[in-house]
Order: structure tokens, then sequence, then C-alpha cells
């Protein structure tokens, strides 16, 4: 029994897999042959699968999306000022409906060692830079949509910090998506960022939707941290409210490496990352901060999965999420401690706070334990704003709405102080506040 | 009692003691002083049987015995006490428990029959009175959610239900406000007899104004610097370590109180 | 001093007291599983049709099931049809005076320290005694009948009182709740059945002894209280089986049904084989236990002490349909050797107003493997609902494993639910603090492990608190020092 949608992935593969960047190659052809037949065998995730089992993607698996093979022209600088973060200088890489647009660009100045491309480019010019590098760090059992943003894969970002390169400015890449009017238009971020030993930089990855259509973005990040490298991630989601957003970020960790992921997910109808992050080495500290702020209908998922591989390393998650409307977030940490993997560090924390009778969470911290001379904890929790403190709120006077919201950007506030990048943090300020609490503003109260 | 001949100790491959010579009789009241990192904690722990302490040089004869063939609880029942700097918490064990085993095993070691529980009650009353601790102390996990005074108040509590030959009260004064302090060194006081030796490991003389030791040595550097009478203790209140810790580096003197 | 180390391997090597053999004459059902099977079980006790009935439509119903394997427990496939689904000793049926017991079984009970003879027994507990796939003996059950408490084997029951089982048999668990149940349900031989009729509070603890003593045969008891509005019970079941190279199946169910205003404690002091040092024989201890709050302001509390089976796939669960109903879940589960816990709860709030506790320690030494896995569920009718789940794990050595899996959803903005878990191991500190208080090594782990589990120790009645301390204590011999 073939799945006529399934089968039609598979089908339009063929036609186009020889205009796909790099498609001489015959690494690169095997890279995409492996995730097609990956995406042949299991198909679109179900809610029978453990790891989508609160995550309903039949709407997307229903029908086709079809990828988009040219760059689009529609988008002009004007469209994109708007987006500018206040205050954010950056080395700034544009992608409109999956490809590099080089006039909405500013790459500026960078120092010797510091590569900032379009995966493309490099897979046309330069193809045998990537070989080996390119899906090293994404897991071995892709889900349905990274499979086919591996058999699809055509252009992203790629970034490479050379030996004890430090940027200054943080690198902005952002994936403007407008879709089509028939709704049925896919695009696959492929992004590649190796930082080499003892380099540093801050890296702010952005899912834009332009306009209301429906579309599906299909995103991999790999990121290879090398020994001693330190490494400030952000990703921030504002797909269109109709989009499907899914999004592997993909970490590996060398020793004495920092790295800070910083997942803030506000946009889609539909919208799952997964990160994963592997301490291969002794020494390294991974820190991941989430936000989630859903309302309407939306559905957030945030997967992550921290595997302490090696001894003496960090790991410290902070999620927290606030559901509004008919919302739904799914959060679902594991956190794994491999044999021998001993004197780890491991802590966890998911807080959500629901605002309306409709609204809906699920969650699964999951702590897999195999060493014994650890030290580990997790906690979930899910409840509403504390009536007391409303109560006490208003006996100082103020009014009832406004003492929720409040207390509501008191309880998000407590994520978005641990962002070390400060227009990032004033510019979520700004969104939650037009997001979540009705454009009220809080600057005299906060 | 106790005799410590020139001993040497490393720490992670590092030489925190280096060259120790002690003895304490019984009655004795001995206060080892000196500045932070010289080394007061590191002879606490050795006297006890901590892991991680690696004797290079010397040796310890407890009792005319060899202490390092002791286990520690072997020492704990032989009747060597540590009043611990940072007392540990047990969640879930009470106080009275750990008491009631502890003094038991301590019994059993000595070829003393184990106390029925009415009797170990009345002795347990009698002693919660010396540190005045409230009975309902006696039920909580051990240390756990005890404030810092507390914790050192039942250190002294156990102190006097065990009823050590040789207590070593190691910084028991740190933490503590003057009511606390005066508890405990009434506490400790009362224990006070000719059978009995007491090792006051303190960075600071206050607590000696309550506990009179007969004996002060001054640590630096791995050495014992310096020794005298409680006299001492008053003139390194008034000129601090500085001079006794610069004049260190020129080779140990001998203990006074040897 | 000794190395931790050594004094581990020196507590694995503890001695399982209970492992004897009976040797009883038996009347055995041949190995496999089959429709006559069920016929032949339902038929040799009598039961009424549409008891039959029930177990056939399970049976069918198995048949179109498989085997659970979310679970993170590992072990070889379970041949279904190379187990003999029933064995009792040759004896008279029915109830029966003590005169009429096998003085074998009388004295195996002894053994175990469950003494049947009414005069001889632990003072306020009455028991209940279940051989293989029969009850030999429940006592005190006339000091209960002035009560009004029905207290006996479930076989007995549907003879004396079809109508209260046919009422309330599955209505908890049905049939086909999942593969365990399905099997419980079509081949389930006896177990023990408790009603508390309205505003009793039950006079003396209940409780129920399992002994699997036949080779290759499975155990499939089924237990069913009732407690009805305002009544209130205390029920404890302790399980032991010989020490065998093979795996035994237990597949039991449980189901309690509390009233309006009802209170259930059900307490449990698992003690199975657990299997040799090598992971050789052990029972496989595969369970379902489900309680409803049925009524407004009932209670249902589950505590176990779970230290032996070989694998244990345990979670028993609290339906809170009632306003204000209540369920707690307290555990301790050990494993050590080469043993397996998957055990948890499921508490699922419904009604308004609900509340639910869970405590869980999990104990891991040598190369066992220690899961929690928990689902606390808000449906959107449950106003108010409000849970705290505490779980614990405490490692000894470095070849165990903990795992910690609890699934929170909620679909009701009212609710507070909070989860927290730790992992940890005896800390040096705690270890030194009490040898240099003149402890023993071991002394001090054990006594450190009973702190541990002192919340839900003390949820357990008197003199079974003092019993789960000791058979803590030698499940850890040699496990630590």
């Amino acid at each position: 029994m073939t799945d006529p949608v399934r089968q039609s992935y598979v089908d339009s593969h063929r036609s186009v897999a020889q205009r796909l960047p790099g498609s001489a190659q015959p690494w690169l052809r095997r890279v995409r042959e492996a995730g097609l037949s990956r995406f042949n065998n299991v198909g679109f995730p179900t809610l029978r699968d453990e790891d989508w089992k609160y995550t309903d993607v039949r709407v997307i698996a229903k029908q086709p999306f079809l990828p988009v093979l040219d760059p689009g022209d529609g988008v002009d600088g004007e469209r994109l000022r708007p987006l500018s973060f206040a205050g954010l200088e950056s080395h700034r890489c544009v992608f409109v409906n999956g490809h590099y647009a080089p006039h909405l660009s500013a790459l500026g100045t960078l120092a010797d060692g510091i590569v900032v491309d379009n995966l493309a480019t490099v897979l046309n010019q330069q193809p045998r830079e990537l070989e080996g590098e390119l899906g090293r760090s994404a897991p071995g059992e892709l889900h349905g949509f990274a499979a086919l943003n591996t058999a699809y894969l055509m252009d992203g970002a790629y970034v490479r910090l050379g030996r004890n390169c430090e940027l200054e400015l943080p690198i902005e890449l952002i994936y403007v998506s407008t879709g089509t009017d028939d709704n049925r238009r896919v695009t696959y971020p492929r992004n590649l960022i190796i930082a080499e030993s003892g380099s540093r930089a801050v890296i702010v990855e952005r899912f834009v939707g332009l306009g209301q259509n429906r579309y599906l973005t299909s995103a991999i990040t790999e990121v290879i941290a090398g020994p001693s490298a330190h490494i400030d991630y952000y990703k921030l989601q504002e797909e269109s409210q109709r989009a499907y957003h899914v999004h592997g970020l993909y970490l590996e960790q060398a020793r004495d490496s920092a790295v800070t992921t910083n997942n803030i997910a506000l946009g889609a109808a539909i919208a799952r990352t997964d990160i994963q992050v592997s301490l291969a080495a002794p020494g390294t500290c991974s820190k991941l901060n989430g936000l989630y702020i859903g309302t309407g209908k939306q559905h957030i998922d945030n997967h992550t999965q921290v595997d302490h591989r090696s001894p003496h390393c960090i790991s410290d998650e902070f999620y927290k999420g606030v559901l509004d409307g008919r919302a739904r977030a799914v959060f679902h940490g594991r956190v794994v401690v491999h044999q021998d993997a001993q004197h780890t560090d491991a802590q966890q924390q998911n807080k959500n706070l629901l605002l309306s009778p409709n609204a809906e969470v699920d969650t699964k911290p999951q702590l897999e334990i195999y060493a014994d001379d650890v030290k580990c904890s997790h906690g979930a929790t899910v409840g509403q704003l504390d009536p007391d403190a409303i109560f006490y709120l208003r006996s100082r006077a103020l009014d009832e709405s406004t003492a929720r919201n409040l207390l509501t950007y008191a309880f998000a506030n407590d994520v978005i102080n641990r962002f070390a990048l400060d227009p990032i943090r004033r510019a979520m300020e700004g969104r939650l506040v037009s997001k979540l609490l009705h454009g009220q503003q809080l600057e005299d109260l906060a | 009692m106790l005799k410590i001949e020139n001993l040497h100790v490393d720490v992670d491959g590092t030489p925190i003691l280096k060259g120790i010579d002690l003895e304490v009789r019984a009655g004795e009241v001995h206060a080892i002083m000196g500045p932070n990192g010289s080394g007061k904690s590191t002879l606490a722990n050795v006297l006890t049987g901590r892991d991680g302490y690696e004797v290079t040089q010397g040796k310890i004869s407890y009792r005319d015995r060899d202490l390092f063939a002791l286990s520690t609880e072997e020492r704990a029942r032989e009747g060597i006490f540590l009043a611990f700097q940072y007392p540990v918490e047990i969640p879930g064990v009470s106080n009275l428990y750990l008491l009631k085993a502890a003094l038991n095993s301590k019994r059993k070691h000595l070829g003393l029959g184990e106390l029925s529980a009415v009797e170990f009650l009345k002795l347990i009353k009698e002693k919660v009175k010396l540190v005045q601790m409230k009975e309902e102390f006696l039920h909580r996990s051990v240390n756990q959610g005890f404030s810092g005074g507390e914790k050192k108040r039942n250190e002294i509590l156990q102190l006097a239900v065990l009823e050590p030959l040789l207590a070593i009260l190691d910084e028991t004064d740190s933490g503590l406000d003057i009511d606390a302090l005066k508890i405990v060194a009434h506490g400790v006081n009362s224990l006070r007899d000719a059978e009995r030796a007491i090792i006051v490991v303190t960075h600071y003389q206050r607590l000696l104004d309550y506990i009179v030791p007969d004996y002060v040595h001054v640590l630096a550097n791995g050495r014992v610097v310096k020794s005298g009478d409680k006299e001492l203790a008053l003139e390194l209140e008034k000129h601090g370590y500085t001079q006794l810790v610069q004049s260190s580096g020129e080779g140990a003197a001998r203990s006074a109180g040897a | 001093m000794t190395s931790p180390a050594n004094d581990l391997d020196r507590l694995v090597g503890r001695e399982y007291k209970e492992g004897f053999v009976t040797e009883i004459d038996a009347e055995t059902l041949p190995p496999g599983l089959n429709e006559d099977v069920v016929r032949a079980i339902s038929e040799k006790k009598r039961e009424p049709a549409f008891m039959l009935e029930w177990r056939l439509q399970a049976y069918r119903h198995w048949l179109t099931m498989r085997e659970p394997r979310w679970a993170q427990v590992q072990y070889s496939p379970i041949d279904y049809q190379a187990i003999s689904y029933y064995s009792a000793p040759k004896q008279t049926p029915g109830p029966k005076s003590l005169e009429e017991v096998d003085p074998k079984l009388l004295e195996t009970y002894e053994k175990l320290g469950i003494p049947l003879e009414e005069q001889k027994a632990l003072a306020g507990v009455a028991v209940d005694a279940v051989f293989d796939s029969v009850s030999v003996k429940t006592t005190f059950r006339n000091t209960l009948a002035e009560a009004g408490v029905i207290f006996c084997s479930i076989s007995e029951a549907l003879q004396e009182h079809p109508e209260l089982v046919r009422r309330y048999l599955g209505s908890v668990v049905p049939q086909g709740d999942n593969f365990y149940a399905a099997l419980n349900s079509a081949v389930f031989s006896d177990g023990s059945f408790v009603y508390i009729p309205k505003g009793v509070r039950c006079p003396m603890e209940l409780s129920t002894y399992f002994r699997i003593n036949a080779m290759n045969t499975g155990q499939f008891e089924r237990t069913l209280i009732i407690a009805d509005e305002g009544s209130y019970v205390s029920y404890l079941e302790g399980c032991t089986a010989p020490m065998r190279d093979e795996n035994q199946l237990h597949a039991a169910v449980v189901e309690l049904i509390a009233l309006e205003n009802a209170q259930i404690k059900y307490s449990t002091v698992q003690n199975w084989y657990p299997g040799d040092e090598l992971g050789r024989g052990g029972i496989y201890n595969f369970v379902t236990k489900r309680g409803a709050c049925r009524g407004h302001r009932s209670k249902i509390s589950w505590t176990q002490v779970e230290t032996g089976s070989a694998i244990t796939w345990k979670y028993p669960s609290v339906l809170l349909e009632g306003d204000g109903s209540v369920g707690e879940f307290y555990s301790v589960a050990l494993t050590n050797n080469r043993q397996q816990a998957d055990t948890g709860t499921k508490m699922i709030h419904i009604g308004k107003n609900t509340a639910s506790t869970i405590i869980s320690k999990g104990i891991s030494a040598g190369h066992g493997q220690n899961t929690y896995r928990g689902l606390v569920k808000v449906l959107s009718g449950s106003d108010n609902a409000r849970n705290y789940s505490q779980c614990d794990s405490l490692l000894l050595g470095d070849r165990c494993g903990a795992h910690t899996f609890p699934y929170v959803e909620v679909k009701n903005p009212t609710a507070r639910v909070e989860h927290e878990a730790t992992t940890s191991k005896i800390s040096d500190d705690q270890l030194f603090y009490c040898r240099q208080r003149g402890l023993s090594e071991e002394d001090a782990v054990s006594m450190i492990v009973n702190g541990f589990c002192k919340e839900v120790f003390r949820e357990l009645p008197m003199e079974f608190a003092v019993e789960a301390q000791k058979l803590l204590d030698v499940s850890l011999e040699g496990a630590v020092g």
C-alpha cells in the first residue's frame, strides 16, 4: 500500500534532483538519496510515534507541498525594514523562500578566517569543503521532515569560524517565507555552522513569515562546536500564523566548549523544534533556554534531547511557556546520562502558564541515567497566575487586567532575562507585550 | 593520649601539612589557631580518617595505638569525636535514630550492652537540656533545615551523648551568634574532666574566651609556628597572624605543649 | 578501610530466604492456552455462566493484542503456550476449617511468617492465603462477618455474591484494557474479594498473601475491593515464590472501587523471587492495578514496596471521578543485580477539586535498572485539580540505571501540577559523618537508604513498615557498605 502523498515527494525529487546545487557530487548525492529513502521508509510521523504523540501532523501530511526551486522576487528591502531589531548591528544574511537573497543581505567586513556564505554557492563552487561535515551532527534516525530536508537540501547558511576567531557582531541569518497563493509551498533551509577550536560568536537565526499564506518550512541547522568554542545561539520563530514550521537543531560539542541555545517560538499554526545536543567530550557546558507563547489555535512543540556522553559536563535547561486562547504546547525534554559520564550536572525546568480555559499543555521531562556520580534533577509545573499575587497587586491599586499582565510578563521575563544579547532581550519584551498583553504598555510597571 | 610526630599530609598531591608535632594528654584543652588555608581542618580530617588525605610521613598514636590502623568508625568507637565545621544533612533519618545507632555501636564495641529505649530516652532528655534544644529537634531529620546555630548545637548534643575521650571541635564557633556561642561553650565545658582531652580548632580567639585552653598552637603553612598558653591567643587577637606567618618559613617551632 | 566497591559485591550476595519449594500433590493443567483451557478453569471453579462468557470475550480480545514493548525493560520473549494456567493443591474445594487444610500448606505459611491459625496471627490482621491458583484459607471471616464485611476468595464470592462481582468486575480495568489485563481476565484463577458495607470502618487490617509454588505455572490473581459509601478499609498484600532458574509469569489485576466518602488504603510488599545475581530466573511481574474514586470525597491510596521480581511492570493508578476525591501513590522500588523495574502511576483527574500526590523513591544497585513512569492527566472538566509529584532516585554503584519518565497532560487552566525529580548517590560526606559517629559503612548506608524511603514507609501499616525496612536491608545486603 503506497501512500500517494509520500510517493509524490519521492517522484518530485526525481524530477528536480538534477537541478539541486552540487548534484554532480557523488557524496552529496548519497546524502540526499539516504534522506529520500529514509523518508520513503518512515513517511511523516504519526501520533503513534512516542516522540510525536502530542503533535498531530496529519494536516501537513494529507497533501504534498511543492519545493520552491527559484528565488522569488517579491520581497524588497522595504518589506524587511520593520523586521530589524533596534540596536542590533549584525552580519546579515537573508534567504527568501529558501534561497539566498544577496540584495537583501549585508555581510559587512569579516575578519580573516571567518566565512559566512550561502550553502548553494559553496556546494556549486567548492563542494569538497563540506564533505563529511554536512549531516555529521544530525541523528542517525531522522524523522520524516528532517529526512525530506536532507533529500531536498538546496540552500541555507554556511558559517565557518576559524581557529580562535572571535566575532564582535552577531551573525544574523534570516529566512523569510512568503509562500504562494496556492498555499502549497515548502522550503528546506539547511544550515551548517562550524566553530573551530577557541572561536567565539553569537548566531541569530530568524524564521519570518510575510503575509498570510500557508506554507511549510522544514529546516535543519547543524552546529559543530570545536574545543573551547563559545557559541551563543538564538532562534526566533515568527512564521505566518497559518504556516507549518519544523526545525531540527543538532549540536555537537567538543571538549570545554560552551553553547547556549535560546529558542523562542511565537509564530506558525504548528511549530515543532527538535534540539539535540551531544556532549561528547569532557568539560562541555550546554545551556538551553526556551520561551514559547501560544495564542489562537497555535500548536507549539519543543523537543529537546541532551546526551551526556562524557564526564564532567554540565547542562542546564530552562523552558517556559505561556498559553492563551485554544493554544496547545508540548514540551519534551530528555536528558540521558550515559554510562561512565560521571560528575554530570544536569538540570532541567519546564514551567507553563495557562491563561485560558481552552489552552492545553503536555509536558514530558525525562531523565535516563546510567552513571552514579551525578547530580541531576528536573521539574515541571503547570499552573495559572497566583490569585494571591493578583489580589496583592489589586490591593495596591492596580486594576485586575494590569495585575494579570504584569504577572504574566514577570513569568516570561524570567527566561528573557537569560538572553545575553541586549537587542534581542528588548525586542522580546516588545513581542511579549504585543502578542499576549494586547499592547498594554508595561514599561512604567515593569 | 594523642601523639602526633612529624606529620606530613598531601591533598591531591599538594603538601598541606609539612611536619606537625603535637602531644595532647588526658584532661588538657588545646586550641589550634591559624589563618585560612593553614591546614587546621586537614588536621581534623586526618585524625578522623577521612578519604582524600594522604599521609606521606610521620605517625600518630592514640592511646598507645597506631591511629592509621583504625577505620573511621573504629576511631569513633574508641572515643574520637569530630564536631564538624559543616554538619551534614541526612534526609529522612531522625536525630534520635542517629544518636541511638551511634551510641549503641559504641557501647557494643566497648562490650557494654545496648541501652533500652527507656534508658536511652532518659539519657537524651538530660543531654538535650545541656544544649538548650527543644525535644522536637530530636524527631527532625539530621541537620535538615536546621539553622547554622542549630546545627552546631546538634553537634554538641552528639558530643555530650557519645562522651568521647578526644573531642575535636572544627570551627565550631563559625556562624554562631553570641548566645549560641555561650550555649555551645557551656556544653563543652561541662564535659571537661581529667579523662577527656579537647582540641579546639578555630580561626578566631572569640571562642577561647568561653572555652579556655591550656595550650594554644598557631598553625601556618602546614606547620606549628608557635605554641604557648592562652595569652598567645590574646596576642594574636591584637596583632593578627601576619607576623607569625611570615616567620614560619624559617622552620617549624616545636610545640611547647608537648 | 574497605572500598565501597567491595562492600557492594558483598551486599549483592544476599540470600532469598523465601526461596524454598513446598512438595505437595497438585492438580495442574497441562501447559498451553486456548478456549478449552479457559472453559476448564471456569468449570473447575463452578462459575456462573456469565463468568465463562466474560472470560471468553477477554480471551478473544487478547488474541488480537500485542505484548507492550514500551517499558524500559528487556527480557526474552515469553512463550504463552509453555505456561500452565492452573495449578492447585489437591484438596476438597470450597470454604474449609483449618483442620481440612493440608498441614504442608499451613507449614509453608508458618515458614513465611504468616500463621493461618487465628490465635497465632498478628493482632488485628485477617489473611487470605493464595497458593498458586487457589485460595487455601481466609482467616477471621466470622469476626469480619459480624461487621458486615465480606472478605473471601474471589471464587467464593462468585458463588455467594455473584451480583456484586458481576456489577463491579471489569468496571475499573476492562477486559481489554491491556495485554496482560486481557490475559488475566481470561484465565484468572483466584484472588481476594472485599466488600465493606456503607458506613463501616473495617475492624481489622485485611491482607492477602500470594505464593507461587508450582513450576512453569503462571499466577493470575484477581482482586476486587469495593468500599461502599462512607466506609474505610486498609488492605495489604505480600508475595513470595521459590527460587528457580526459569522465569515465571505473574499477571495480576487489582480493581478498587471507592464510593462516596469511602477510603481504601492498599499496601503492597512485593518480594517475588528476583532471580540470581546473573539474572537467571525470577518472576515477571506484569500487574495492572487501578482504583476508581467513584464517589464524591472518596480516597484511594496506593503504597508499594517493590524489592522482588526479575521484571516489574506495574502502575497502580487512580481515576479521580468524584468531586473532591483524592488519589495517592507512595512507592519504594529497589532493583539490585539484574532486576528491572518500570513502575509508577497514573492519576487521572476527572472530577472537580480533585487532588493527587505521588511520592516515588527508586533505588538502583548492581546492574539494576529502575524506571519511574507516571502520568498526571487533568481533563478539561476537572476544575481546581492539584497534583504534586516527587520522584527521587538513589544510585548505588556505577553499572545501574535510574530513569524518570513523567507525563503531564493538562487541559484545564485551573490545574496546578508540580513535578520534581532528583537523582543522586549517597554522598561521601553523609557516609563519613555517620562513620565518624561510629556506624559501620554498611549500617550507615542502610540508615541513609531507609531515611530516603521514610516518606513512603510511614504510609505503611505499622507492622509492615518494620517488615519493609528489613526487606530493604536484606535486598541491599552486599550492595553497599
